[in-house]
């Protein structure tokens, strides 16, 4: 019941938020802030006591739809317990983020807490009509995130996002139905799937359920051509909505492909895998370069996003190869992949979180209005390089670790993908170092908005709110070995099944 | 190469040369404003605090017998996953414990300069961080035991440059020129990436045994290629043509970070790659080859620029690729060339910040002006500096018994007895070198003063002097090295037993026609630059001039080839973004949005109408229905 607690207490600490009118914001900012600590806490608790190992670990399963077999079935193993944890983290960062938001604070508190609810439920389901139930509960919480909280042309953007990954993740639902009807033993169990993957007797009907859930899963990530709402949801989005929306719910993209697509149709990920690689390798090349040409900062790092799932595509796809590589290389290229997943959330939320420095202060993140801050703003200007050349795969950093074993791992198996991905390293530090030039050096320039006043630094709330997460990413730089530890006996249980 | 022993004793302190400085930095960087009153001195006694350590463990080394000097420290594995393994672990040896005591040694008096240098600038301790933080990287970088770790320190002194060259960060030219540096030097990157993975692929490990190790059954694609992505990143990091235009702009940093990162140590560290990597090297005639042509080109392409500029360090940076281009070519040679081109390393180290600090005390007292056509005559008000720049100067153009005269020659003698013409390119360019250098002597010190009245030039402090009399001192003397053969059998253990070479001429004729040509360099520049005035404007030139003037076309290169087909290509690939799937996205939407209004107004609400559509879909059923019966 551990891990349901874990899961449930968010959303319960959303009902007691909404069932009192009379609580001031501050209260509630702050129990927001409390309950994040709380469950992160827990799920600190979890990976102490977790046992690295491919076993899956404080699993519950609790019959729901017994006509179909779906249940209640949860459950952490090496694949799940960094992601939950990175989503613990991130979550208590937004909160904290957000413990000065003088905009119905107590309702916004409650959508979040409700929004933490669904993405830890997503990555600890191991049925799939509760993952997908999940999924789209975190779309909703999303759409009133943008809808509510956003800014310029919030409305527009949001009901965007909303339909676009709710028509992705209704391809999903298809897929989902497909591997029920396909499977020996009718069932919605993901554990009961993978090992005894439906579908394995027609290429035709696994290549297409494939197709049915990586579109699904593809609009998510995004990749490409399935990426264009992710900058109009990003740019309308609050800060803390960005950094969720990239940091958490990009993962649960990614995190489908790994949890669902490889181990319950193995033999159609091996067959679509060189498909697979390219769609990541045209993703990484697609989003580095759109990203170099846009004009506003947010947008940036948005298209940036689409750069390095890419790569976590090209590791997962790498893990198909099963002709071309041997076993370690494909396990390392998954480990890659997972680590990304992390990595990226990590630094990807901070930088967002960085952005709303910018939108605080002045309105606006067009890289035209702002210049110089690094004179007014020297802590600003350091996290922002700090998060920028971790991003572009600084070694010392968690992505080089990252996108360093993504690339060795596929070499082997895809060696001219490969080459051309590793173009992306090269795009990616032109486009972070354009944009520390026009943001920090210079002559002063700030918005017009903003003129009367001086650029104000970060205060300590943003620095407790985003300092962590860079920390953390230098600690998987540097250290990565408590973290590969646990994705490791995982990623190989998923190469694997993947083989068979 | 010699087997590689653990550390004990003293060479257990080997790790405190990375951590020293790397605490200090992050002590000055991190802790704020708070550190601003002593935070030059603890900068300064980081690297102060190493040279010491390294001096003590060069004894320690040189008290071992031959085959007991590499020295190996495991500090941590950084990762490992399925094979693929990662240490930071460092390794001692010659070659290393040489690299150690010049960073430290220049980079220490570089700091103690620095003090007096960036007395006046509110953000000095921050610069200390930045130079600590250098220091810290480029020991990791010669120090490491394996290539990953080596790209650790690759990178770090990559960000260090680029946070140095633009640390007056108001000036826009400067962000500008650090952003350049670390593009171009990620091309660099890309090959050291690959090269590395390829050494996973293949061998299963990047440490530097391993490697050797398994490289004499690679196939012969794999072993040219790990050359050439090699080449590829030491290209980059050294600014070896073609990837050689970002050090010109790199001149927009502080002097001293000229001297320290952009001369003396961080630019030969593709020398240092190529050297590190001979194992490679020697495998593949292709690759070798191609480290010769490159330091070949890149050695003349540097002396032409450095005649043309009036900017006094960008003439001592077209210098110092000419120079880099010589020891590319040393280490091109394979075992003949390795000791030299470490020998030439570092004695260029020497004379070479010698000259980058005389240039920045000059600076200095001109107002931060750089432009030669407004000094002369300098020599009278700032004696010192001139004196300690005049044995720089000697060192450089290779005047009998100073530093580079005893390091140059030998490169050409190992060029010579490889091919004639390579031999023949290298004396000619040292003559040009004799001519760029007498021609910025000439310009800055002596001749009539061509400054303007409110210019009062005087002589620096002794922060400033201090260390350049150290400089110049080694400058006169660091041909030592080579006594007896010192330093090629002193790198034996690292790199092999050094190669004779059989000159087709006797060794002393070629060392008269080598000072011969020097002296016929000194003598024109003297001609064109001390008998007559200088123009305070520069006078249009030739056809070559203007050239060199631009670079010889570098940049314009880039942007042709590269920059302006990227700008389209992300121009189109926007547009596509925005209209083509973005805009197919909106459209369907939409056309969706258009198609239910359409459909709505069949809602009408009569009972007439539903009625009829029933029918026409009861029809519609039947006769399928026998469609599919009969066929």
């Amino acid at each position: 019941m551990f891990l349901t607690i874990v899961v449930l207490l968010p959303v319960l600490v959303a009902v007691v938020l909404l069932a009192s009118p009379r609580l001031p914001g501050p209260v509630a900012s702050w129990a927001w802030v409390g309950a994040s600590a709380v469950d992160l806490t827990l799920i600190a608790w979890m990976w102490w006591r977790f046992d690295a190992g491919p076993a899956i670990d404080f699993d519950v399963k609790i019959r729901w739809i017994p006509t179909v077999d779906a249940s209640y079935h949860v459950g952490v193993d090496g694949l799940s317990l960094p992601l939950l944890a990175m989503t613990g983290v991130l979550f208590l960062a937004c909160a904290i983020w957000s413990l000065r938001e003088q905009d119905r604070p107590r309702t916004y508190a409650a959508l979040f807490l409700f929004l933490q609810t669904a993405c830890l439920g997503t990555f600890a389901a191991l049925d799939l009509i509760l993952f997908f139930v999940f999924f789209d509960l975190t779309i909703v919480g999303m759409y009133f995130v943008i809808a509510g909280w956003g800014h310029g042309n919030a409305r527009r953007s949001a009901l965007k996002f909303f339909l676009y990954t709710f028509v992705g993740s209704l391809a999903l639902l298809v897929g989902f139905i497909a591997l029920f009807l396909g499977g020996e033993r009718r069932t919605f169990d993901m554990v009961a799937l993978a090992a005894d993957p439906p579908l394995a007797d027609s290429p035709l009907a696994g290549g297409l359920t494939l197709l049915a859930i990586g579109i699904g899963l593809a609009v998510k990530t995004p990749l490409f051509p399935f990426h264009t709402w992710l900058p109009d949801a990003h740019t309308d989005a609050p800060a803390a909505g960005s950094a969720i929306l990239a940091g958490v719910l990009l993962k649960l993209g990614t995190y489908g492909f790994v949890r669902i697509a490889m181990p319950i149709l193995p033999q159609a990920w091996q067959q679509w895998a060189m498909v697979i690689v390219i769609v990541g390798v045209i993703s990484v090349v697609w989003g580095a370069l759109v990203a170099l040409a846009q004009t506003d900062v947010k947008r940036m790092i948005a298209y940036t996003s689409v750069n390095h799932m890419g790569y976590v595509l090209l590791g997962l796809g790498a893990a198909g190869l099963v002709a071309d590589a041997d076993g370690q290389a494909r396990t390392v290229a998954t480990v890659g992949a997972l680590f990304q997943m992390v990595s990226h959330g990590l630094l990807t939320g901070a930088l967002f979180l960085l952005t709303g420095v910018l939108w605080s202060r002045g309105r606006s993140y067009a890289f035209a209005d702002w210049g110089g801050l690094a004179r007014p703003a020297p802590v600003f200007a350091a996290c922002l390089g700090v998060a920028a050349f971790g991003s572009l795969g600084l070694p010392g950093l968690s992505a080089f670790v990252a996108e360093f074993q993504i690339f060795t791992g596929a070499l082997q198996g895809a060696p001219i993908a490969t080459i051309v991905a590793v173009s992306g390293i090269l795009v990616t530090a032109g486009l972070f170092l354009l944009a520390l030039q026009r943001l920090l050096t210079g002559e002063l320039q700030t918005p017009s908005a903003l003129t009367a006043e001086p650029m104000r630094d970060m205060n300590g709330r943003e620095l407790i709110s985003v300092v962590p997460l860079l920390a953390m990413s230098l600690l998987l730089g540097l250290a990565p070995r408590w973290l590969l530890d646990v994705l490791e006996p995982a990623a190989v249980a998923v190469v694997e099944l993947v083989s068979r | 190469m010699t087997e590689v022993l653990p550390a004990d004793g003293v060479f257990g302190l080997s790790w405190l040369l990375v951590a020293v400085p790397a605490i200090s930095a992050v002590v000055l960087l991190v802790g704020g404003r708070r550190t601003d009153r002593w935070g030059h001195l603890l900068g300064t006694a980081a690297p102060a605090f190493a040279f010491v350590l390294g001096v003590v463990l060069f004894v320690a080394l040189l008290g071992r017998g031959e085959q007991e000097r590499r020295v190996g420290q495991q500090l941590w594995t950084w990762f490992e996953v399925g094979g693929l393994r990662a240490d930071f672990g460092l390794l001692l040896d010659p070659l290393s414990a040489l690299f150690v005591l010049l960073i430290t040694g220049v980079g220490s008096l570089i700091h103690v300069y620095s003090i007096g240098y960036m007395a006046h600038d509110a953000r000095r301790r921050r610069f200390f961080g930045y130079l600590n933080l250098f220091i810290a990287a480029m020991l990791m970088l010669v120090l490491a035991d394996n290539y990953l770790a080596l790209f650790l320190g690759w990178e770090g002194v990559g960000l260090a440059s680029y946070l140095l060259i633009g640390f007056w960060q108001h000036k826009n030219s400067a962000a500008v020129a650090a952003k350049k540096a670390f593009v171009v030097n990620r091309v660099g990157d890309m090959g050291m990436v690959l090269a590395i993975m390829l050494m996973f692929a293949t061998f299963g490990s990047v440490t530097f045994e391993g490697v050797a190790a398994g490289i004499e059954d690679a196939s012969g694609a794999t072993q040219t290629a790990l050359g050439l992505l090699l080449l590829l990143g030491a290209c980059g990091k050294s600014a070896q043509v073609p990837l050689q235009s970002w050090l010109l702009d790199a001149m927009e940093g502080p002097t001293p970070v000229s001297a320290l990162i952009h001369a003396a140590t961080m630019v030969t560290a593709g020398v240092y790659l190529v050297v590190r990597s001979g194992f490679v090297y020697e495998t593949t005639e292709v690759a070798s080859t191609a480290v010769v042509l490159v330091g070949l080109v890149t050695l003349v392409v540097g002396a032409i620029i450095g005649c043309a500029k009036d900017d006094i360090k960008k003439v001592l940076a077209g210098s110092t690729m000419s120079q880099i281009g010589y020891m590319m070519l040393a280490a091109g040679l394979g075992p003949a060339g390795y000791a030299f081109a470490i020998f030439h390393l570092i004695t260029h180290g020497f004379f070479k910040a010698n000259l980058f600090l005389g240039a920045g005390s000059v600076m200095h007292s001109m107002h931060d002006d750089v432009d030669m056509r407004v000094y002369g005559g300098l020599s009278r008000l700032m004696p010192v500096t001139f004196v300690t720049f005049a044995m720089g100067y000697l060192a450089i153009i290779g005047f009998p018994g100073f530093a580079g005269f005893w390091s140059k020659d030998k490169v050409i003698e190992a060029a010579f007895a490889d091919n004639i013409w390579i031999g023949i390119a290298t004396i000619l360019a040292a003559g040009v070198t004799a001519f760029y250098m007498t021609r910025l002597m000439l310009m800055t010190f002596l001749g009539d003063k061509r400054w303007k009245s409110d210019v009062h030039p005087h002589e620096s402090p002794a922060t400033m002097t201090i260390p350049l009399v150290v400089l110049a001192v080694a400058s006169v003397l660091g041909g030592v090295l080579i006594l007896g053969g010192w330093i090629g059998h002193f790198l034996e253990p690292s790199v092999g037993p050094e190669e004779h070479h059989d000159l087709p001429i006797p060794v002393l004729a070629l060392t008269a026609i080598v000072t011969l040509t020097v002296a016929v360099g000194v003598f024109i520049a003297w001609r064109t630059y001390g008998t007559k005035e200088v123009p305070v404007t520069a006078p249009r030139g030739s056809v070559l001039t203007r050239a060199a003037r631009a670079d010889l076309y570098g940049d314009a290169l880039n942007e042709a080839v590269l920059m302006r087909p990227g700008q389209w290509t992300t121009r189109w690939l926007v547009w596509f973004d925005n209209r083509g799937l973005d805009g197919g996205v909106n459209g369907l939407a939409a056309l969706i949005g258009g198609t239910s209004g359409q459909v709505r107004r069949a809602q009408t609400g009569y009972v007439r109408s539903y009625a009829l559509a029933m029918l026409g879909g009861a029809l519609l059923v039947v006769v399928s229905l026998l469609a599919v019966t009969l066929a």
